[in-house]
């Protein structure tokens, strides 16, 4: 087990590593150099190299890439352009909204998907089957930015139950609570939640498809196993192995769908962050928000791994024995 | 059978299913828009018409008008050119580059197929929508931009996709055999893996069409696609966001045109699926 | 020595099996007949296609769920056909058992062996995990799994295919059924291995007491291992007959062609081997008569029209001689689909 383990450990450090590289790469290899990007095409040579001055790019890329790195695992960051603070200040504050919405989002899709995606196995090409399938076409269908606005249509201008965007945050004395700040997450998490929950059902309902066709389903209805008990015990946890990797993937969408999200609904999260950032060529702050986000869907999808190696003993045994 | 005898037979048979049918009709119709909108939309969509602006559904403006007055109808439909572009060239790029190296990395195997499956799996460890923003950031936000970063996107999809597919070709029995008469990798690639992986490659780019459609929508809704004045669907549901109190039909039909179009696609996707499946194309 | 009017321990008796197929509703299994004792040892040979496997599942009820059954089935006396799901998952594992062709796949990668051995006993017996496993041990030192204690937690891949097919065979012997069903047991082993594991199921059968049906497409092992052989072409049992009397002399065409096709040694240089001429009809295209009379030297009329009956041959009887203490002569009757078999030649 433990060298399964250490291999995936080895590889998110790597995979890591080489992720820092490229983001700081990337914004290396601009056209122009960083501070003509920040301050466009009307600034002054003057305000030109004060700001190279301040980004520190008389130095040598690889010792700012140390230099970058390091600050990061300490806890430190580079300071803002647009905002004057640490980016990390603002990274954590802004996680306050979009870290529970991007677990209320998927809490709804796993939970719906699986539900829905196991009931139409069982009830394959009945009128549930195709109920199911059918819904889940429009849901992939739909742009979820779209169905955003729907649901603002409906629930804030229509019926008038919440308001049409923002968030009032999580503390009672800012005019906000815990009940405020969920209500405001509701529509949102929704939106996030529809197509991903399409895909899911999509994804179970092949799986369990697949898994009840396999042979040792028969061995265990020939042992007298009733069909639910099949499901239960046999089927649904050889189902979960492609189910969990779609999940895994799923969650690196789910964060970049929270940016196009987040600016639906106006709320003070990552994605609003980035995309504020961009609009104010604020290179520091995409750069260390890029490389947050791609950490967390590294470290997302290490756990995935973990979870595998829990699921399916396989991969832990490695090689057969005679 | 004669191909033309077997093509017809083919026909009848994607026409009875019903995905496939009803997938094909909708993307049709929208293929159609578009080449009828290149001659001709009701309203010149530059026409800015403001003592009209917002205005309801009417036999002048079927779906009325929207903030400047412009023809939401018109809009609609020179618009389906823009997410039919997007759709061509992203799925085009992937076709181009993601199927060599897929390819490629299928025939070498080895080192080869590592460093391209490693590439891949890397690009697809950063959420794509995100990339694309930053790319738009970067160069700035347009069109050309934000095909670009969509259709890059699509390259690691497909040479995953391909790769798979070919490995499977590569280990039936007649390619080791074509290999003992004497053929190159190349040759036998080109003779038999390739169409042999075709099928899967024509499904995954029904596919990718419907996602790059959707990534150019949210893209544009951000204002970082398509610019003005150039129509694109997204922007305009951006647009109507803001006139959501008094107009609030006007966020639906762009929304509605960019599902219909990911509908059909999806439909004509899982249709192509079953047909092309060779297990199923015989009796069960 | 039982006599004859006992309830036989499977009676089958116009077994007819339709099934729901892209072309339409197709008759998958056209006439099947035969009845077991405990202790029988059958056979059923045939190739690819010809509905063995079906019967099987059609006895187990783990037919698809399209499919029709009509005729009958009883175990014990009970008619499995008018049985609901629930009532069959009362029998399964415990009355009657079944093992199958690929023991790679028939198990469950995800469960450690001993699990999969005690289950049917948690279902069925009630016994908590603990007794459970270890009537897994007994089990698995019964099929003579070398160093079982230590083989307990594996999971399947760790194990080879004799070792697996093992496994599936104490899974089956777990609730001591009376009927124990084999398709193909072997077929997807080694040819060393399966000789031991046959041979294993020959002794473990026979300890018991249970009734062994035993499918294959394979001659040689019909010989070895069964008392009783049926033959099955295009759905229905063409010829039934004990062991020797088959090995002795055919009566369908079609066992005769399949005896004929055996290699032999010691045939001279340059020998054509003898083959069936035809091909065996799809499914889909099986005749409303006889499945083998587009292949047949004999063919007439009224075999194409309707399925021939069943017909005993002469000085064979279905019946018991309590004069004979020998059990294999107990039931000797050599039964023959076909109306024209006597103007075959019997050959050796």
């Amino acid at each position: 087990m433990s060298s399964f383990v250490l291999q995936r450990f080895f590889s998110f450090f790597a995979t890591l590593a080489v992720t820092s590289v490229v983001v700081f790469g990337v914004l290396e290899w601009l056209p122009g150099n960083a501070a003509q990007v920040i301050l466009g095409e009307t600034a002054t040579p003057e305000s030109l190299v004060a700001m190279e001055e301040k980004l520190g790019l008389n130095q040598p890329a690889f010792s700012r890439y140390v230099e970058w790195v390091g600050g990061l695992l300490q806890g430190q960051s580079g300071m803002s352009i647009s905002y004057e603070t640490p980016t990390a200040v603002l990274m954590m504050e802004r996680m306050h909204v979009t870290l529970p919405l991007a677990i209320m989002a998927m809490s709804i899709t796993i939970l719906m998907a699986l539900c829905l995606g196991v009931y139409a196995a069982s009830k394959q090409n009945s009128k549930g089957d195709i109920g199911v399938m059918t819904l889940s076409q429009l849901g992939l269908a739909l742009p979820n930015f779209w169905l955003a606005i729907l649901l603002i249509l409906l629930f804030a201008v229509h019926l008038q139950w919440v308001s049409a965007g923002g968030f009032p945050g999580w503390s009672e004395e800012d005019g906000g609570g815990l009940w405020a700040g969920t209500a405001a997450l509701i529509l949102p998490a929704i939106a996030l939640a529809a197509v991903q929950t399409a895909i899911l059902t999509r994804v179970t309902r092949s799986a369990v498809i697949e898994s009840m066709s396999e042979d040792y389903v028969r061995t265990a209805r020939a042992k007298g196993l009733s069909k639910q008990q099949v499901l239960w015990r046999h089927v649904l946890r050889n189902a979960m192995i492609p189910v969990v990797t779609v999940m895994g993937l799923q969650f690196g969408n789910l964060i970049t769908s929270a940016i196009v999200i987040e600016n639906v609904f106006v709320l003070p999260g990552i994605g609003r962050l980035i995309f504020q950032a961009i609009a104010n060529r604020d290179l520091i702050v995409v750069r260390d928000v890029v490389m947050l986000l791609s950490a967390m869907v590294i470290l997302i999808n290490f756990f995935i791994d973990l979870l595998y190696a829990w699921i399916d003993p396989r991969l832990k045994t490695g090689t057969p024995a005679v | 059978m004669s191909t033309p005898q077997t093509f017809q037979r083919m026909t009848q048979r994607a026409l009875k299913h019903h995905s496939f049918a009803v997938g094909a009709a909708i993307v049709l119709l929208i293929v159609i828009s578009a080449a009828v909108s290149l001659f001709w939309s009701p309203y010149p969509v530059g026409d800015i018409d403001i003592p009209n602006k917002l205005a309801g559904s009417s036999a002048q403006h079927w779906f009325g008008t929207d903030s400047l007055g412009r023809d939401i109808a018109s809009l609609l439909l020179v618009g389906s050119q823009n997410s039919l572009l997007v759709g061509f060239i992203a799925v085009g790029i992937g076709l181009g580059l993601g199927v060599p190296l897929g390819l490629l990395a299928s025939a070498q195997r080895g080192w080869v197929e590592e460093v391209v499956m490693r590439a891949a799996d890397f690009t697809f460890a950063f959420p794509a929508l995100l990339s694309a923003i930053l790319l738009t950031a970067i160069y700035g936000p347009g069109l050309v931009v934000s095909i670009t970063a969509i259709g890059i996107f699509n390259i690691p999809v497909f040479a995953r996709i391909t790769r798979g597919a070919a490995n499977a070709v590569w280990s039936r029995d007649f390619t080791l055999a074509a290999r003992a008469a004497g053929k190159t990798k190349w040759t036998i690639t080109w003779e038999h893996v390739l169409p042999n992986v075709a099928s899967v490659l024509i499904v995954q780019a029904t596919v990718q069409f419907a996602i790059a459609i959707l990534a150019e929508a949210a893209l544009s809704y951000l204002g970082l696609g398509t610019q003005p004045p150039n129509p694109s669907w997204g922007r305009m549901l951006n647009e109507a966001q803001s006139q959501m109190f008094q107009a609030p039909m006007l966020a639906v039909y762009p929304g509605v045109a960019i599902a219909l179009a990911v509908l059909g696609l999806n439909l004509m996707g899982d249709g192509l699926r079953d047909l092309l499946d060779p297990r199923l194309s015989r009796t069960r | 020595m039982t006599p004859s009017n006992t309830t036989p321990l499977l009676s089958v008796r116009n077994l007819r099996v339709g099934l729901q197929t892209s072309h339409g509703q197709l008759e998958a299994l056209r006439g099947v007949d035969f009845e077991m004792q405990r202790g029988d040892t059958l056979g059923l040979i045939g190739e690819s296609g010809c509905g063995k496997s079906l019967t099987a599942l059609a006895i187990m009820g783990l037919l698809p769920e399209r499919a029709t059954v009509s005729g009958s089935i009883a175990l014990n006396g009970t008619d499995l056909t008018q049985l609901s799901d629930e009532a069959l998952c009362t029998l399964r594992g415990t009355r009657m058992a079944m093992i199958f062709q690929e023991p790679m796949t028939a198990l469950n990668p995800l469960h450690p062996i001993w699990k999969q051995i005690a289950e049917p006993l948690q279902l069925h017996q009630g016994m908590d995990l603990v007794s459970a496993k270890a009537r897994a041990l007994e089990l698995l030192e019964r099929v003579q799994l070398p160093r079982a204690r230590e083989r307990l937690d594996n999971y399947p891949h760790q194990l080879s295919g004799g070792q697996r097919q093992r496994v599936m065979i104490s899974i089956a012997l777990a609730c001591q059924p009376d009927i124990l069903i084999a398709d193909e047991p072997t077929t997807a082993l080694d040819v060393t291995v399966q000789k031991e594991v046959l041979a294993l199921i020959r002794q473990l059968v026979a300890e018991d007491g249970m009734g062994l049906l035993l499918i294959s497409h394979d001659l040689g092992l019909m010989r070895d291992q069964v008392e009783r052989v049926m033959v099955m072409y295009g759905g229905a049992v063409v010829e039934s007959a004990p062991t020797k009397a088959l090995f002795g002399m055919r009566a369908h065409p079609y066992s005769q062609g399949l005896f004929a096709a055996r290699p032999q040694l010691g045939l001279k240089r340059g020998t054509r081997l003898q083959t069936i001429a035809g091909n065996v009809p799809e499914i889909f295209n099986w005749p409303q008569g006889c499945a083998f009379a587009d292949r047949c030297a004999y063919v007439q009329d009224n075999c194409r029209q309707a399925l021939p009956q069943l017909e005993l041959v002469p000085g064979t009887h279905d019946g018991i001689d309590e004069n004979v203490a020998d059990k294999s002569r107990r039931v000797n009757a050599h039964w023959v689909r076909c109306p024209e078999w006597q103007k075959l030649e019997a050959s050796a």
